[in-house]
Order: C-alpha cells, then structure tokens, then sequence
C-alpha cells in the first residue's frame, strides 16, 4: 500500500476507516534462502536490502517479539555523520546519505530531520581536536563548520557560556546531523521488505542454531525449525548468547545506557546539542520533550534499567550547560542493552562457520547506522564479501590488533567506550 | 546498587571502578597470542551470574571479585582478589 496527500485527505473526511495492517503476518516456511535473526532496525534494513539490491526475496526476519520492540523503540534517535577514523569516517557518511533519500525510498514518512548538531568544546586544546575532525569530516564529502563563542551564542542563546569548570570556547556545528523518528525507521522498512515478499515472522524466538561440518543449515525456534542456506545474527543487545547457540565466542560485553525525556514543552532546542566534558547530549521531540542522555552505568548489565548515581550525574551535567533545564520534570527514563565492543566499533562480519554472518558491536550508536549497516550486511550476505565502506570492521581486528578503530582513543578495552 | 567490601564495608556503588570480566585475572604467558586474544576481547558475557573485578577506589584501594546477577543488579557475593588468586593457585 503506498501513501499519498490524496489518501490522507480520503481517510481523514471518511472516519479513517480504511487502513489496513502494512505488513503480512506470514507462517514461518521450512527453508528460506536466507534467515535474519533479530527484527530491530538492523534486522529489517538488512532483508529490505537483500530484497532490493541484490534481488534475494526468499528471505526470513524472525523476531522474538514484534517488530520495534527493541533499541529502535527507544533510543535518542540521533543521526550524524562526524566520524574521525577512517573505516567509521566512510561508514557513517554512507548512512547519513541513506537517510537523506529515505523517505522517497520507502515511501514512509520516518520524519528525519536535518536540524544540525554542535558538539561543544571548552578549551583551546579541545578546539584543535574539534578543528581536526571537521577537517577530516570535510575530506570525507560531510559538512562541518567550526564555531567560535559568538557563532554558538547566536544558535544556542540558552546555555550557560560562563561556567566556571566548563566555559564555552565553541563547537564543532555538523548542519546535516540531526533526528529521525525511531520506530518509524523500523516500521518502513519492515513494510517496504514485506512489500518485497519477505517474511516478518513476529513472536518467534531463536533457540539454536543447525550447524553440520562447519557450515550453517539452519534455526530451531519456538515456532518450529527453519532451514536455511544462510543464516545473519543482527540481534545487537543480545549477540553473545545468540553467538553462543553456534559455538561462537564475541569480543562484546554488554552495558546499559541510560535515556530521559522530559515532558512536552514549547519548541526551544532547534539543535542536537552535546556536551562532552559533562557526557550530556541533547535535542526536543517534535512532541516537545526534552530528550537527553550521558554516559554508559560502565558495569556489565542486561537489566534494562540503571542505577540511580548515572541518573544525577546526567541531570546535574544538563543543570551545569543549561540551567533553565531544571524546571523541566523528567517524564520518563529507561536503559538499553549496549553491545559494547573493546574498540567502541561495530562489527560486521563472517564468523568461522560458512553461512553464517554476523551484524553486531553497535555500541551506543546503533540508530544513525540503520541504513547503512543493512546495505552493507546484506552485500556481505548476499557476495560473500565485505562492502567496501564496512570492510575494515571484522572480528580479526582483535585478533591482530591491527585496525582498532577506537574514535575516542580511551584504549581497546569493553567499559572505555 | 551497593557492593559490600571485605574490607570496608557496605557501600554505595559511586566509590567503586569497574574494569571487566575476572577474565582479566587469568593473564596469558607473553607471546602466546591467541590466548592474549581471549584474555583481552573474548567474553562468555552471560546474561545471568557474572564474576567481575571491581576496585574500591575511594575507599581501601583493593581489587574485588563480585558475582552479580546482570538481569536483576543483585550482588551475590564479594571477596578479595588476592584471594581469589592465591587459591586458584
């Protein structure tokens, strides 16, 4: 079904009456080509794309619970392409790219919004590194401008510039950053890939995977078994003990990070604001809620929910960069399961059984790359060979500790990312 | 979450540092890179009881081994590495 003015006017004059489910609830076949574990937002793009670019339509994502459950439910929806390294660099440019044509290419109204994005810096030391990455943002064919006091006083008029600790030298401002709506990045693409004739197989858990002389055969779920010539793993959040089910092993241990939306108040934040020295981030929900965050709990988790010391450190960092933040009342707070990587880089690879690929390793910065992870793990799955803007980020890099992609340069170790 | 310390007590999780797995106690022989590989990367990471090593940082200084659950932030149990060490040995 696609969407048009002419549609909206129609339902909206007759009582909305005439939608219909977007996507089929389809019973799970005995073979597929290709089986996708996981129906997040990396799962869904992932088959869309097999679908689409490389002409792979017998293909299975099958989904523990249903579809937008997971981190593209909720996650502070940001979008950017301010990378350093090259691998990263490259990487995220390609997504934001995506993201910019997505709406036409879905067909989906995923509310991306280009509203620009400024990381602060607070020192003359910190403006040199900022300086540095706007350069290389540059080179790599993204945009950035370097901001000094007054240029981020005239965008940012409400945050506190003399503070004492903190004092605003500037920011690195990346006007094509910005937000998408998260769930409706799953939803379009979960519809699109239906559309494409796969199959979204909702409320059926993984609970083996066939393994036969070191290649891939197929899944045992709860709705049965599934045999399949190729098998993907996208299940960031729970990619060890999915891993587990084949033997595998995964250089990831799993932290929660916290989020906060603050109730709906009037259009003040026209920016995604962040705030390094305090881990402080920031932007408003065209809801009107503040959405806001910091850093991981930095301790192993899977609970779904942090402790309170991490809440006030986020709360008194929005306190210290925007006093006026503080008459806002925090509507609702949750924590998401990070599959933290001892780089701080994701992974998308082959494992040591043929057939079966993994997509995994986000860290806290799954959202932006959407789009671009399923382009690449469905090239990967579909060629049998990396695409070339993914192809540095394999599992050997731990091996062989050359090409560590580590953006914050804190070392090669789970909890410093 | 609070963590009991042998030494010190109970006390709120702020004054303790958390650096992984106890993975990390089990060093390799130097040159032996797979098994560096292991000790540095690979994790079980189960979701369920962990061993981990936490150090009371504001506090006695000394390096924790606590089993938690990672679905519920229950803390098991908590001891002293060095012991923990002298009697895997």
């Amino acid at each position: 079904m696609g969407y048009s003015a002419f549609q909206l006017l129609k339902e909206g004059l007759t009582g909305n009456k005439g939608w219909r489910p977007v996507w089929r609830d389809p019973e799970p076949k005995a073979e597929y080509d290709i089986v996708i574990i996981g129906g997040g937002g990396h799962g869904l793009s992932t088959a869309y794309y097999l679908a689409k670019n490389h002409g792979i339509t017998n293909v299975a994502v099958l989904e523990k619970g249903y579809i937008g459950s997971g981190n593209v439910g909720r996650n502070t929806t940001i979008v950017r392409a301010n990378y350093f390294l090259p691998g990263n660099s490259e990487f995220y440019s390609h997504s934001l790219k995506l993201w910019e044509g997505l709406e036409s290419e879905l067909n989906y109204n995923v509310m991306h919004s280009g509203r620009g994005l400024i990381n602060l810096f607070h020192s003359d030391g910190q403006r040199d590194a900022f300086a540095r990455r706007g350069n290389m943002m540059c080179n790599q064919g993204d945009d950035a401008i370097l901001l000094d006091r007054d240029g981020v006083r005239a965008e940012l008029p409400y945050l506190d510039f003399e503070n004492t600790r903190f004092p605003i030298y500037g920011g690195l401002f990346h006007p094509r950053g910005g937000t998408a709506r998260h769930d409706a990045v799953a939803w379009g693409y979960a519809r699109a890939a239906d559309t494409l004739g796969v199959d979204l197989i909702q409320g059926c858990e993984v609970l083996d995977i066939d393994v036969d002389g070191g290649k891939v055969t197929g899944v045992q779920t709860s709705r049965g078994p599934i045999r399949a010539k190729k098998v993907g793993i996208v299940v960031a959040g729970r990619s060890s003990q999915v891993a587990a089910m084949a033997g595998l092993e995964v250089p990831i241990e799993s932290h929660v990070l916290q989020a906060f939306v603050s109730e709906g108040l009037k259009p003040a934040v026209n920016h995604v604001v962040s705030f390094g020295m305090g881990h402080f981030y920031l932007s408003q929900s065209d809801k009107g809620g503040l959405v806001f965050g910091g850093d991981l709990d930095f301790y192993a988790s899977y609970a779904q929910r942090g402790n309170i010391p991490m809440m006030e450190h986020v709360m008194e960092a929005g306190m210290t960069l925007m006093p006026a933040i503080g008459k806002a009342k925090v509507l609702r707070s949750w924590g998401g399961i990070m599959d933290m990587t001892p780089d701080g880089s994701f992974i998308i690879d082959r494992t040591e059984i043929d057939g079966l690929y993994m997509d995994c390793g986000w860290c806290y910065g799954g959202f932006k790359a959407v789009p671009a992870s399923g382009w690449c793990m469905a090239h990967l799955m579909a060629e049998d060979r990396s695409h070339e803007v993914a192809q540095r980020h394999t599992f050997d890099r731990f091996r062989t500790g050359g090409g560590l992609m580590d953006e914050e340069g804190t070392g090669s170790q789970h909890n410093l990312h | 979450m609070r963590l009991t310390c042998p030494i010190c007590g109970d006390r709120d999780r702020r004054e303790f540092y958390y650096l992984g797995a106890a993975d990390y106690l089990d060093r390799p022989v130097e040159g032996e890179a797979e098994a560096t590989h292991r000790y540095l990367h690979l994790r079980d990471n189960p979701a369920g009881v962990t061993r981990d090593l936490w150090q009371h940082e504001a506090g006695c200084a000394a390096w924790l081994v606590v089993e938690r659950n990672v679905t519920t932030h229950e803390i098991l149990q908590v001891s002293l590495a060095k012991d923990e060490i002298r009697d895997a040995r």
